[in-house]
């Protein structure tokens, strides 16, 4: 059974159509979804948590009715909102432990799962103290802790690195990934970060206007390019040449010493390295291109140089 | 109960890190333990964010800070009946000096200054920072979210009303006056609080929920209720001292606390406090007692409706 899946989905505003015709299926695991601000990710979630009943259409989440069983999706669902949503005069472990009871948990579950949830999203000695002085990072912990601590069997998470540091992101991405793999909870988690997604994503949706996209494992979306990237630690041009004079379709790089080979054959991988050998320079890596998410979303002229 | 299973049957197979080094504690990683136990349903959750709001009336479960603004208007509000108590209890008086019904338009302002600086503290902090999406997407719906608000600040006030007029009441029964009568007065008493609590409420509520910000959401039920309040009895006084003591009657209505004094007085046959609501007999009490109706159905329906606006992205 697919985590998410829907039907001819579409929700109109009087005349905005923020969701068209949008028919996709989500499975479980790790799924990213794409859209530009205004592409309807947030009508989409406001439909899958029965706020907002579709125009037409059905979407049905974890097997469950959007427009009927919202209350029993929301109680295996946890939501984490993209804007701020903490209270600052209340401490993280008070705020969760009320998050779980408004979820149905009973206040001595409330509390041991708080404790628990807290000390998964890494939140320690610092989950005593007032929400105010916390940093970024730390809200977004307690952000995700709210949709963790009554064990959903799915999160959607809106933008969850938006405002993190560097490190702050890979903490974040990583915890995500252990939601899925080790916690067992799918996931649906939106990002503008191609990059981001492609590291955790095993299921990429895009949407744009309204209109869906693509739908793809990621897998597919990054298997192998047909190409191998040939860095070389000198006289770079001239090796191309030598590649080009013997049939090989070379595509030069920004950088002069490394240039991509497009595999017609195997023969070619060894053309490479005889042309190395004889020209006597150091041959730095010879790597399978891989496709990369960013070019589903850039044009072909664009797509070729991914 | 299952989360108390050791950490080698935990439900998870993942997550278990290797345990921190062998050095006097030992930390285990028993990785992320599921819940199959019940989920109760809305009627919990209502109750427990009912609970939550009485608490945060009281400061409980919050800093400090936030307990100096309640209590010390509590204790203020707790001091006329203890020293009328006293009072009774010293001089050997043959009533209160204070009526159970007569205290609360008495300590209207103190009490307009609970209630004004306690219901922006319900509603506006979810607003304003955004709350509001953690509970949308709960297992409850909008209206459940607006009841318990109302019921849990309604509850709040009528706790601090109903003290003081328990301390009156045992300071009646300390000072040897007439036990029935008193328990009448007091059973009275409560039953004003209880309606007082109900209106002050939903003024409250309906003004904090429309200024997200907590010190306009102040400012501005100040202004209604000490304000329109006291203009209202104004009003309402030389109007009847005048001559045009029906119209100066129904015009007490704009201070709630003497609406509920009218209610009282065309429910029990009490005094009125200030006097004006007197000449309105049986039509101003089934008036006086719609209003109340009017005004806490009222404020409840603008506060749903106030709510369908809160989106949760």
């Amino acid at each position: 059974m697919p985590a998410i899946a829907t039907q001819g989905l579409t929700r109109s505003f009087g005349p905005v159509t923020a969701l068209s015709q949008l028919t996709v299926e989500m499975p479980t695991g790790v799924v990213g979804l794409v859209g530009a601000n205004g592409a309807g990710k947030s009508t989409f979630i406001k439909i899958l948590l029965g706020l907002l009943p579709p125009t037409s259409g059905t979407a049905t989440v974890l097997g469950m009715d959007c427009l009927t069983d919202g209350l029993a999706i929301r109680e295996v669902v946890g939501y984490m909102p993209e804007s701020e949503c903490l209270p600052p005069d209340v401490s993280a472990t008070e705020f969760i432990v009320h998050m779980a009871r408004m979820s149905g948990l009973p206040t001595d579950v409330a509390r041991e799962r708080t404790a628990d949830t807290l000390r998964h999203v890494g939140l320690y000695e610092e989950r005593y103290r007032p929400i105010g002085g916390y940093s970024t990072g730390m809200r977004q912990r307690v952000k995700l802790a709210q949709a963790l601590v009554h064990d959903p069997q799915l999160v959607l998470l809106d933008e969850p690195t938006n405002g993190l540091d560097p490190a702050g992101r890979d903490d974040m991405l990583e915890l995500i990934r252990r939601i899925s793999a080790d916690f067992g909870i799918s996931v649906v988690v939106t990002s503008h970060l191609l990059g981001e997604l492609e590291r955790i994503a095993d299921h990429i949706v895009s949407i744009e206007a309204g209109v869906l996209q693509h739908s793809t494992s990621t897998a597919a979306a990054t298997e192998y390019s047909g190409v191998v990237l040939v860095e070389v630690t000198d006289r770079g041009p001239e090796v191309a040449e030598r590649l080009r004079a013997i049939g090989a379709a070379v595509t030069p790089s920004a950088q002069a010493n490394s240039f991509a080979v497009a595999i017609r054959d195997e023969q070619v991988l060894d053309d490479v390295r005889s042309v190395v050998v004889d020209l006597g320079v150091g041959l730095i890596r010879m790597q399978r291109g891989r496709h990369h998410l960013t070019e589903m979303f850039s044009t072909p002229q664009e797509a070729r140089h991914g | 109960m299952a989360d108390h299973t050791p950490p080698l049957t935990s439900a998870t197979a993942g997550g278990a890190e290797p345990a921190a080094p062998q050095s006097q504690s030992v930390i285990h990683d028993i990785g992320f333990r599921h819940y199959d136990g019940p989920r109760l349903g809305r009627g919990w959750i209502v109750r427990s964010l009912l609970v939550e709001t009485f608490r945060g009336v009281f400061g409980f479960g919050r800093p400090a800070k936030a307990k100096i603004m309640p209590w010390v208007l509590v204790g203020i509000l707790m001091a006329p009946p203890l020293i009328f108590a006293l009072i009774a209890v010293l001089l050997g008086l043959d009533e209160l000096p204070t009526s159970y019904t007569e205290y609360l338009p008495t300590m209207g302002f103190v009490v307009s200054l609970f209630v004004a600086s306690r219901a922006p503290y319900c509603v506006s902090r979810d607003l304003r920072h955004g709350v509001m999406p953690l509970y949308l997407s709960r297992p409850i719906r909008r209206n459940d979210y607006v009841l318990a608000k109302f019921a849990g600040l309604a509850l709040g006030v009528f706790t601090v009303l109903a003290a003081a007029q328990t301390l009156l009441f045992v300071g009646a029964l300390l000072a040897k006056l007439s036990v029935g009568a008193q328990i009448a007065g007091y059973a009275q008493g409560l039953i004003a609080s209880a309606v007082l609590s109900l209106v002050l409420s939903a003024i409250g509520l309906v003004l904090a929920a429309f200024t997200p910000r907590r010190g306009m959401g102040v400012a501005a039920i100040i202004t209604v209720l000490v304000v329109l309040g006291g203009i209202g009895s104004v009003v309402s006084t030389l109007l009847t001292q005048n001559g045009s003591a029906t119209l100066g009657g129904y015009l007490a209505a704009i201070d709630p606390f003497l609406l509920v004094d009218g209610i009282a007085m065309s429910w029990f046959g009490v005094d009125s406090a200030i006097g004006v609501e007197a000449g309105l007999g049986a039509l101003g009490g089934v008036i006086f007692t719609a209003a109340a109706a009017a005004i806490v159905g009222g404020g409840i329906a603008l506060l749903m409706r106030r709510y369908t606006k809160v989106g949760i992205a």
